[in-house]
C-alpha cells in the first residue's frame, strides 16, 4: 500500500508528533504545527496518535491511493474530493484502490491533514517520521513533497464513519487571541514597548512557515543603554541564546516573530514572551491577515490551559477509541 | 571566579525555563553555563526534554506533567548553587583543526550579491572587518582569526552550526555588526562573525554574519557517510575547541576530493582545556594547546 503524489500541493510534508533530545544542537523538534488535529486525524483511521501524516499548508495536495484505505481530513476547512466527489472533513472515509484525494480552495485556517490508516510508513529519524526540511532529513527524503513521491503506508484496519461533533473540532478564526507569559528578555523593553506589544492588534503577514510567524503592526521601544560585551549593536541584540518553542521575539522593535516547530534553537534577538503551549495550534491554523492580540497570563494559567487541552483530548480520544 | 549578578531565571510558556547568567559574554560565564548543565543532566530528572547550554545562558525545555515547574526550578538552583561553590575549571575536550579558503570567490560572490542589506557598498565583508577592528589589511585580520583558539560556547540556530568565542583578552576580541538586513541565503560551511562570535553556517539558508571564507570540511552530515560523523550527524559539541588554518584554493580542492571520496577526517586531539592555567597566560596557554593540535 502506497500514498503517490500526483500534485504537491503547497509546502506539503510528512509529520507527526515530532522528536524530543536534539535542541541542544540544533535540531528542533519538528512535528505536525497543529497537534490536536494531526492525533485527530490519526485516531480516525485507527492509527496510533504519533503515527505520520501529510500536512500541507494553504494549498491542498493531489493524492492516488494504490490500495484500497480508510482515511480523514482534519485542520483547516478546505473541500475535500473523492474521485471529484465531496467527502466530509472530520470523518473517516473508505478509498478504493486507485481512488484520487483532491482539495478546492482553503475556507478557514491555515494547514489541513490527512491521515491514513496504517500511517505513512517513512524511515525513523532520531525518533520521529517528521520532516525537517532545514537539515534536509526525516520524513520523506528530507524534503517537502513533489508529484511523483510515492510514501510507503504500514498496515492499519480503519472504519470508516467515524466523525468528531462539532464542539471538538478546533475553532477557526481570523480574529485570534494568544495567550503569552511575559519575560525572558521583556526586561529590555519600555513600559511603553511594553505597552505596545500588548495593546496592538498585530497582522500576520506572508512570513509564516514551520519555523515561524512574523507579524506587523507598531514598533516597540527598548531601554537605551550601552549594549553588554558581544551582543551587537542593535537595541534588540542579546548576547545569542536558546530560543524556546513558541517564544516572541523581535528583531529592530518590529514584526515580532513567533517560532513554531521546526524552530532556529537559538539566536541573537530579544525574546520578550511565549505562547503558551496549548494555543500553539491556534497559531499554526492562522493565515497572512489573521489579526491577533497578546494576552498576558501568569504561568498557572499557562498550566490550567494545558490541562483544559489535555481534557479535550481524552474526550476525543475515548470517542473515537 | 570573580562574583557576579544573580541569575536570571524566566519560564518560557508552560515547557521552557530559560537561566541568563549573565547578559555580556566571557568565558568564566559560558564555563559555568556548560558546569550547570552538565550537572543538571547528570541528575536524569524525569520530564526534562532538552538542555541547551548557550553562550551566556542555557534553556532547559521540559514536561510540566512529569516535573512540575517549582520542582524544576529547585533543582535547578540547586546545581547552580553546587556549580558556584565548587567552579569546575576543567573541561575535558577535543581540539580540532578547521581549514578555511579565506576570501574565495564564493563568498565573495555571495556578499555582492546581498550588498544592499551591508553598511558598507563598496569592498567585501572581510574589507570590512579589518576596517572595523582597526587593522592595517585583510591579511592582518585573517593572522588573527587563524592565530588563536576558539571555544565552541553553544551550538545551534540550525542543525549543527557552532558559535565559537576566540580564546584572548577582552580587548583582542574581533567585533562586528551584523549585517543591517539578513541575507535570505548564504552557501553552506561559509565563516561567519557577528558581534564577538564566529560561526560556521552548518546548511545553506538565511543568515546575518559577515562572510569571511569557506570550508571544504562538512560539519553536518545527515547522511552519516564520513567517518567523523559514523555516532551522529553533528559534529560540533559545547566545549569543542578549534583552530582555524588558512588555506589556498588547490588545498581547498584536494580537501574537497577527500570529503567526495569519503576519506577526509578532521586533524582533532583530545585535550584538557583549564580555564584558570589560560587566564593566567592566555598565550602560553594557547601555544601549548597548538602544540597538541599538531601532535607534539
Amino acid at each position: 500500500m502506497a500514498v503517490e503524489i500526483v500534485a504537491p500541493g503547497l509546502a506539503a510534508s510528512v509529520q507527526d508528533r515530532g522528536r524530543t533530545g536534539y535542541y541542544d544542537v540544533g535540531i528542533p523538534p519538528s512535528g505536525a504545527v497543529d497537534l490536536y488535529s494531526s492525533g485527530v486525524a490519526n485516531l480516525l483511521v485507527g492509527n496510533d496518535p504519533g503515527a505520520a501524516v501529510v500536512e500541507a499548508a494553504y494549498m491542498g495536495p493531489h493524492l492516488r491511493f494504490t490500495e484500497r484505505a480508510v482515511v480523514a481530513v482534519t485542520g483547516g476547512r478546505m473541500p475535500a474530493l473523492l474521485d471529484g466527489e465531496p467527502v466530509p472533513q472530520w470523518e473517516s472515509v473508505e478509498v478504493a484502490a486507485g481512488a484520487e484525494l483532491s482539495f478546492g480552495y482553503l475556507e478557514a485556517g491555515a494547514r489541513i491533514y490527512v491521515a491514513v490508516s496504517g500511517g505513512l510508513d517513512v524511515p525513523v529519524v532520531l525518533g520521529s517520521r517528521s520532516t525537517y526540511t532545514l537539515g534536509s532529513f526525516g520524513g520523506f527524503e528530507g524534503r517537502v513533497l513533489r508529484a511523483g513521491d510515492v510514501l510507503p503506508v504500514g498496515t492499519g484496519s480503519g472504519t470508516a464513519g467515524r466523525s468528531v461533533p462539532e464542539e471538538l473540532r478546533p475553532a477557526l478564526s481570523k480574529d485570534v487571541d494568544l495567550r503569552v507569559v511575559l519575560g525572558l528578555y521583556d526586561y529590555r523593553l519600555t513600559e511603553r514597548g511594553l505597552a505596545t506589544l500588548l495593546d496592538t492588534t498585530w497582522t500576520l503577514t506572508p512570513v509564516a512557515d514551520r519555523i515561524g510567524f512574523r507579524y506587523s503592526g507598531g514598533t516597540l521601544e527598548w531601554q537605551d543603554r550601552e549594549q553588554p560585551f558581544g551582543a551587537g549593536s542593535d537595541l534588540s541584540n542579546i548576547v545569542d541564546a536558546g530560543y524556546p518553542l513558541g517564544s516572541i521575539q523581535v528583531p529592530g522593535g518590529v514584526e515580532p516573530i513567533i517560532l513554531h516547530r521546526d524552530a532556529v534553537s537559538g539566536g541573537g534577538y530579544a525574546m520578550v514572551a511565549t505562547v503558551i503551549s496549548a494555543d500553539l495550534d491556534l497559531v499554526g491554523q492562522s493565515s497572512p491577515g489573521t489579526r491577533t492580540r497578546f494576552r498576558p497570563v501568569p504561568l498557572e494559567e499557562a498550566l490550567a490551559a494545558r490541562h483544559e487541552a489535555a481534557a479535550r483530548w481524552r474526550q476525543v480520544r475515548e470517542l473515537l477509541s | 571566579m570573580s562574583a557576579r549578578r544573580p541569575s536570571r531565571y524566566s519560564w518560557g510558556g508552560d515547557e521552557h525555563l530559560v537561566v541568563q547568567l549573565d547578559e555580556a559574554m566571557s568565558l568564566e560565564v559560558n564555563f559555568a553555563a556548560t558546569a550547570m548543565t552538565r550537572a543538571l543532566a547528570d541528575r536524569q530528572l524525569a520530564g526534562v526534554a532538552d538542555i541547551c547550554p548557550a553562550n551566556a545562558s542555557f534553556l532547559v525545555r521540559f514536561d510540566p506533567d512529569v516535573i512540575a515547574p517549582d520542582v524544576l526550578e529547585a533543582q535547578v538552583r540547586e546545581v547552580e548553587r553546587e556549580v558556584e561553590s565548587a567552579p569546575s575549571l576543567a573541561l575535558r575536550t577535543r581540539i580540532v583543526e578547521v581549514p578555511v579558503w579565506y576570501d574565495d570567490p564564493y563568498t565573495n560572490e555571495t556578499a555582492a550579491r546581498f550588498r544592499d542589506r551591508h553598511q558598507r557598498p563598496e569592498g567585501n565583508d572581510l574589507e570590512f572587518a579589518a576596517a572595523e577592528n582597526g587593522l592595517a589589511s585583510t591579511e592582518e585580520f585573517i593572522a588573527r582569526h587563524s592565530g588563536s583558539p576558539w571555544l565552541t560556547s553553544m551550538v545551534g540556530f540550525v542543525a549543527g552550526l557552532p558559535f565559537l568565542y576566540q580564546m584572548v583578552s577582552r580587548e583582542r576580541q574581533l567585533q562586528v555588526p551584523k549585517y543591517l538586513r539578513p541575507r535570505t541565503d548564504t552557501p553552506p560551511l561559509t565563516v561567519g562573525h557577528g558581534g564577538c562570535f564566529a560561526c560556521v553556517y552548518s546548511v545553506r539558508g538565511a543568515g546575518g554574519y559577515q562572510m569571511f571564507g569557506v570550508t571544504p570540511a562538512p560539519i553536518f552530515d545527515p547522511t552519516q557517510t564520513l567517518g567523523d560523523f559514523a555516532d551522529f550527524m553533528v559534529f560540533f559539541r559545547p566545549g569543542d575547541l578549534v583552530k582555524f588554518t588558512a588555506i589556498d584554493e588547490r588545498r581547498y580542492r584536494e580537501i574537497g576530493e577527500e570529503v567526495s571520496a569519503g576519506t577526509f577526517r578532521f586533524r582533532q586531539q583530545e585535550v584538557e582545556f583549564r580555564l584558570d592555567d589560560f587566564l593566567a597566560a592566555p598565550d602560553e596557554y594557547n601555544a601549548a594547546l597548538l602544540e597538541v593540535l599538531d601532535g607534539r
